[in-house]
This record gives C-alpha cells, structure tokens and sequence, in this order.
C-alpha cells in the first residue's frame, strides 16, 4: 500500500514495550510490534477453537452455536474441552487478543508521543469483559458463572442472570450504566450533528464553519456551550462510565448481591424521615 | 487544587462506604438447575442459608404407639375423623398435635370444660377440619407434596396461627389523589416491586387465568393486558419470595411460558397453585363463620394460605424433612380398620407382583382374600360416615359430608389394582406415581376479564 508522504517521518524505531526492534515494523498501514503478533495469535486460535467447537456440534445453525463455559460442579478447575475446557481456553485467547490490541496501542502511542487517552478508554471494555469472564466467576467460585459463547446463548444468560435477581432494573449501578449509555449516544448525536452541520457545504462555494458557529448555536439553543475540546472529555467520560458501571453492576449481582434488586432498595423505604 | 483533591477523596470514600455497607460477602451458594452456562440457577448468600437451614428443623418425633387396644370411636366420644386409630396412636397424635399448634395452652386450647368431646369451641371444629385438609393434601396432592408429605407442623411451627397468612389486603393507609390500583406501593408480598400487593385473591382463592401470553404470532384474541402480566409477576414474586428462590428456579427467562424449556419443578409448582387454591376454597374459607373477628384481615376475611405459610424461605418446606412418615394417621383420610387396614392394602397391592418371581399359587389366593376384606370395607366405611354426618355442628355439616366420600377414594383403588384375576393383574406392573404433566387446556387462553380483582374498598 502507497504511504503518505508525511507518514514516513512517523515511522520510527524505539518506543516498543517489550522485545526492543523484534517486530518493529510495519506491513503496509499496519504497525506490527510484539504485540501485533501475539494479538493475531490469540485471535485466530481463539477464532479457529471456536469453529472446532461449533463444527463439533450438535447444531451448525449459526444463531444456535454455542460454546459453553464448564458446569458449576468443576468449580475453578480445568474442564474436559468438549465440557467447558473448550470456552475456557477460549477465554484466555480472547483475554490475551484484546490485551495485546491495548498494548499495541500503548506502543503506537509511545511511538507518536501522544497520550495514552485510547488504550485507557479501550482498557474499559476490557475490564467490563475481564469482569464478565474472570473477575465474578472467580468470586463466585466457578468459571461456570462466566458467559456462553453464542449469538443466542449469550442472550439467554444475560436474561436469566437478571432474572436470578428478579428485577435487575432495579440494580442501582445498572441504573447508572444504562444513564451512562444513553447519556453517551445523546453527547454523541448532538455532536456529531453540530459537526456535520458546521463542516458540510450549504451550498455552493459555501466557507466551512468553526467553533463560533458551534458555540453560538449551543448557547443560542441552551445557555451553555460545553467548548470544542471539552467536548471530548465529556464523551470519553460518558463512555468509560457506561463501561465501568456495566463492569459494577453484574459484580455486584451474585457475588455481592444475592436477593432479588428491588429488596436492595429499603434502605430508602427505612429513611426515618418517613417511614 | 489541593483542597478540591482532598473534598473530592473524601466524598469518594464516602460514596464507596455507601456502597460497601450494603454488600454480602462473596462467594454466594449457587444451585445449578439446568444446562451449563444457561445460568439457570438458584443463588443463596451462604449466611442467610445456614440461618434458615437452622431455623426449618422439625422437631423429634414422639415415639411409636404400641400397637393393637381398641380404637379411639369406641372409647372416645364424638371423635369424627380419627376414630378408626387405636387409642395409642390417637393419644400419640394429639400430643404431637398440641406441641405442633396449642403452644402453652395445651389441652385446653381445643378441649373446654364440658368435656373433651364437646365441639361448642371453634378451635376444635377448626382443628378437625384442619387434619381432615391434611391428609387431603397427603393422599391427593402428591404432586405437590410428594411422600415427604405435611403436618400441622409444617406451617404452625408451634403457633395457633401460622406466623405467614394472607388477607385481602385493602391497600396503604395514606390518602392519594389517583384511583386505588392495588399497586405501586413496595409492598413486601411481592418482594418490593410496585407489583399488584395482593395477587392472592385472584390466583390463589379464585381462579383466574395467570397464563398471559397470546398463542399466535399475532395478537389475535388475546385480550390480556401488560397490567394482567403484572398481577401475574405479583404473584410469582410472592412465590420467590416464599421459597427462597429466584425466577430460574423453575423458568427459563427466554420463554417463560413455555414447558419444555422451564425445569420440573414449575410442574410441582403448577400442582401447588391449584392446591392451595382448593383448601383456601374447601377448607378455610368454610370456616368463615365460626372464626372469630379477632382471626380475621381489616375487610373481614380469614387468615388464608399462600406459598409462604407452609415453605416459609425453603424451597421443600423444613428442606425436605419426613416429618409424615412418623405420624402415618396424617397421610390420608382413615378408611374403615385404621392404619392396620391401610397397611393391609398395601400389602395386598405387593402382593400379585411377588406371585410372579415366586409362582406361589397360595400367596395369590390370599392377596384375593385380603383384596375381598378391603372391597367389604368400602359400604361400611361410607355408612359409618354417614351415621357420623347425623350429628354436626352446623358450621360442620359441609365438611362431614365431603370427607365420607374422601376415604372410599381409597380402598377403592387398592380394589381396582388387585381385584382382577391374579395373572393378567401380575402381568400388569402396579401403576407407580405417573407424571402428569399439566393438561393442555391451561396453554389456551380463554378472553380474560379485563378488570381484576375489584378496587380495594374505601376506608
């Protein structure tokens, strides 16, 4: 692939974490790096043990695949492959895949000499997996607790796991995760919109607009214009929220919690204020 | 900036404190209840299970009767139900029954100074209604309760009145601007939603649909609404609630409705429902005129059954424990010959299936013959009831009547198992307890009445 003419003063030796000039190189756009090669690994094993998974059976329907973690009775022990060993190793590729896409993305950095802002966000949705897999399996005693591998199955987990707490919209971190999520699509929107709306032509031989614009609109429209650079913090913000209270909420639910949701919330009904 | 670090890490703490205080301590006790990864799972703090545990223990059983002496009708007077006992085993039964529900009042609790046999004492007609809708639900509701069976015990645990009953509830106290909508309250009888606070009286004293999912693609003609589903939901999380269970414990949520994906014991509890629906029906709200107001709920009506009152947080009542086994007169309405009889037939019953392995032609004659005694004791049994009808308290009259048709139900099995010639009746393995999955009829939805139960009356 052709490079870009100011691309090449970008293409530097030296800021890798591990392994000094091993891997230090590109192929075509893309920045290989130790951890390149060990984000492929673990993805196409973990990809490839997947199909072997579904080709084993019982359904090749694509909806219906699914490959589940090992019964509860295995605890935190190794399970057979073909009983949950399978999801187990799995889960460590897809664990290892996506540290090494974060740490790939450390190096990218280092190499810039920008912040480390992307490897910090993207670390969030790591955490909410890690979380889901590892963290509340562990705590709970069994890596039976972690999620199916399926398009289906893992739907039919996150419905039952709300249910074993009868009403988990009632989870007050949910609560939060859900506002953070929703709240994270709105910033996005009116952003992205006011943008668009700036930089778009109008019409013919129309000059693109600049942050007065953007300003003005928003103070026209609500009093208060958050800024163009601030703008970012706020979205950043939203969304490592909405992925770290995500991480809270099902961590809570079992290891932590063990009633059903709504129970949770007598400690307002008992505010001596009023009860 | 110093200082905004300093505020900002103490409200942190303060929040994070918040958080903490309410937290349990991992790891939970979980009960795996269908396929691996499904999550369809029972989940118990350790704590809370053990204390529970502790707290659901039966207490020792009194030792056995003697056996043999005469029986409790022709020395007692006026003993309508457990009169086919020996005396031993009736005078054994009462005291379990005092220590089960009298508490310290004993005796006296039931038994006045006219005489043991005077039933001018609401107490006792209660108590003899009560043991007749217990071996009601230990010969005919076996699948609900199983062999394990119930006692007094199982919901009085001592006390005159079980701890959990249920009235209809007439709603909150506190005036409101809306309608009264039995809901919206975080009511404890629905686990804290703002669910329907009593989903008793339409599902488990009358009979209303609690099925509401339409059975087309479309929604052609089923009339029932999202505030029906949430009487249903009432209902269901008073049944979590009073088994210590989650919805997983018997759905799977994908597909609430459907049978072949919900775990066996949504059947048992299918069984349960309409059980308790009968003997609030036939056993306790009959009662309603000889119990006193002192007994009742603000609009009136006696303290009834729901899943709590027997399970109280267990998932098998006292987890599980045979208190039945060891107080046999409770198992079913006594036919005629008491116990003695009932063990009889039993044998009878044993009996064709032994012939086979032994090819004993005496041992078939007998089980004919003892097959024939239990056949003659079914008119006598119908008569001797019926002589005991002549004579009831008024409130009573009902009652009498139904259980002289219960315990012919009995020995008339035993005659239609061992009746036939012995070999194509050894032929023919005894039917043991079959399976009966709930008949179709309760997957159809009929038009459901729009509006129930009636508005709670005015204060």
């Amino acid at each position: 692939m052709a490079m870009l003419s100011f691309e090449k003063k970008y293409r530097v030796r030296g800021g890798t974490l591990v392994g000094g000039d091993l891997f230090d190189f590109w192929v075509g756009p893309f920045y290989v790096g130790f951890f390149g090669v060990t984000s492929v690994f673990f993805a196409t094993l973990g990809t490839l043990l997947i199909v072997w998974g579904a080709v084993m059976g019982p359904t090749q329907n694509i909806w219906r695949i699914n490959i589940a973690p090992p019964d509860l009775s295995y605890g935190l022990n190794m399970a057979p492959l073909a009983e949950g060993g399978l999801w187990q190793i799995i889960t460590i590729c897809a664990i290892g895949a996506f540290v090494s896409w974060a740490l790939r993305q450390v190096e990218i950095s280092r190499k810039l000499g920008i912040g480390l802002h992307v490897p910090f966000a993207f670390s969030f949705a790591i955490l909410a997996y890690v979380t889901l897999v590892v963290i509340r399996p562990v705590l709970m005693g069994a890596w039976g607790h972690g999620f199916p591998y399926g398009i289906f199955s893992h739907l039919d987990w996150v419905s039952n796991v709300g249910y074993q707490y009868l009403h988990f919209h009632y989870n007050p971190a949910h609560m939060l995760a859900i506002t953070f999520f929703f709240t994270n699509a709105l910033a996005l929107a009116l952003h992205g919109s006011l943008i668009l709306s700036m930089v778009n032509p109008h019409e013919e031989g129309d000059t693109i607009k600049l942050s007065e614009h953007e300003n003005t609109f928003f103070r026209d429209l609500v009093g208060y214009s958050i800024g163009a650079l601030a703008i970012h913090r706020l979205g950043l913000f939203l969304a490592i929220n909405a992925a770290f209270w995500s991480a809270v909420c099902i961590v809570l639910s079992g290891p932590f919690w063990t009633k059903g949701w709504p129970e949770w919330w007598n400690w307002w009904l008992q505010i001596p204020l009023w009860s | 900036m110093k200082t905004l670090n300093a505020k900002s890490l103490a409200l942190a703490a303060i929040g994070a404190a918040a958080l903490i205080t309410g937290c349990e301590v991992p790891p939970p006790e979980v009960v795996q209840n269908g396929y691996r990864g499904l999550q369809m799972q029972t989940i118990y703090n350790a704590e809370d299970l053990r204390e529970s545990l502790e707290a659901n223990v039966p207490p020792e059983p009194i030792p056995a009767a003697v056996p043999g002496g005469p029986k409790a009708k022709d020395v007692y007077k006026n003993v309508q139900v457990l009169g086919e006992l020996t005396i031993a085993e009736f005078n054994r039964l009462m005291v379990a029954l005092t220590n089960w529900v009298a508490g310290d009042a004993g005796c006296y609790y039931c038994h006045v100074n006219e005489g043991f046999e005077y039933d001018g004492i609401y107490t006792k007609v209660v108590s003899r209604r009560m043991i007749q809708m217990t071996q009601d639900a230990n010969a005919n509701w076996k699948d609900h309760v199983a062999d394990t069976g119930v006692t007094c015990y199982t919901c009085h645990r001592g006390q005159p009145v079980p701890e959990y009953v249920w009235v209809t509830d007439p709603g909150p106290r506190q005036p409101s601007g809306l309608a009264p909508t039995g809901q919206n309250t975080a009511a404890k009888s629905v686990a804290y939603t703002s669910l329907p606070y009593d989903p008793f009286t339409p599902f488990l004293m009358q009979d209303n649909d609690i099925s509401v999912i339409g059975q087309t693609v479309l929604p052609q003609g089923n009339r029932k609404s999202i505030k029906q589903a949430e009487w249903t939901y009432g209902l269901m999380m008073h049944m979590s609630e009073a088994l210590g269970v989650n919805c997983t414990y018997c759905h799977n949520s994908r597909s609430f409705y459907s049978w072949d994906q919900s775990a066996p014991q949504r059947t048992t509890a299918w069984y349960a429902i309409r059980h308790v629906r009968e003997m609030n029906n036939e056993y306790v709200m009959p009662l309603s005129e000889i119990i006193p107001a002192s007994r009742k709920g603000p609009l009136g009506d006696v303290y009834k059954i729901y899943c709590t009152t027997c399970h109280q947080g267990a998932y098998k009542p006292l987890y599980g424990a045979p208190m039945l086994k060891d107080y046999p007169s409770l198992a079913q309405p006594l036919p005629e010959g008491g116990l003695e009889a009932i063990r009889a037939a039993k044998e009878a019953e044993a009996a064709p299936v032994e012939a086979v392995e032994e090819a004993e032609v005496v041992e078939e004659a007998e089980a004919v013959e003892e097959a024939e005694a239990v056949e003659e004791a079914v008119p006598e049994q119908a008569k001797a009831e019926a002589v005991e009808a002549a004579a009831p308290t008024p409130a009573e009259e009902q009652p009498v009547q139904e259980a002289a048709a219960e315990p012919a139900a009995a020995p008339a099995e035993a005659e239609a198992e061992v009746s036939p010639q012995p070999e194509p009746a050894a032929e023919q393995p005894a039917p043991g307890p079959q399976l009966r999955y709930p008949p179709p009829s309760m997957m159809q939805y009929p038009p459901a009445p729009l509006q129930y139960p009636p508005a709670p009356a005015p204060r």
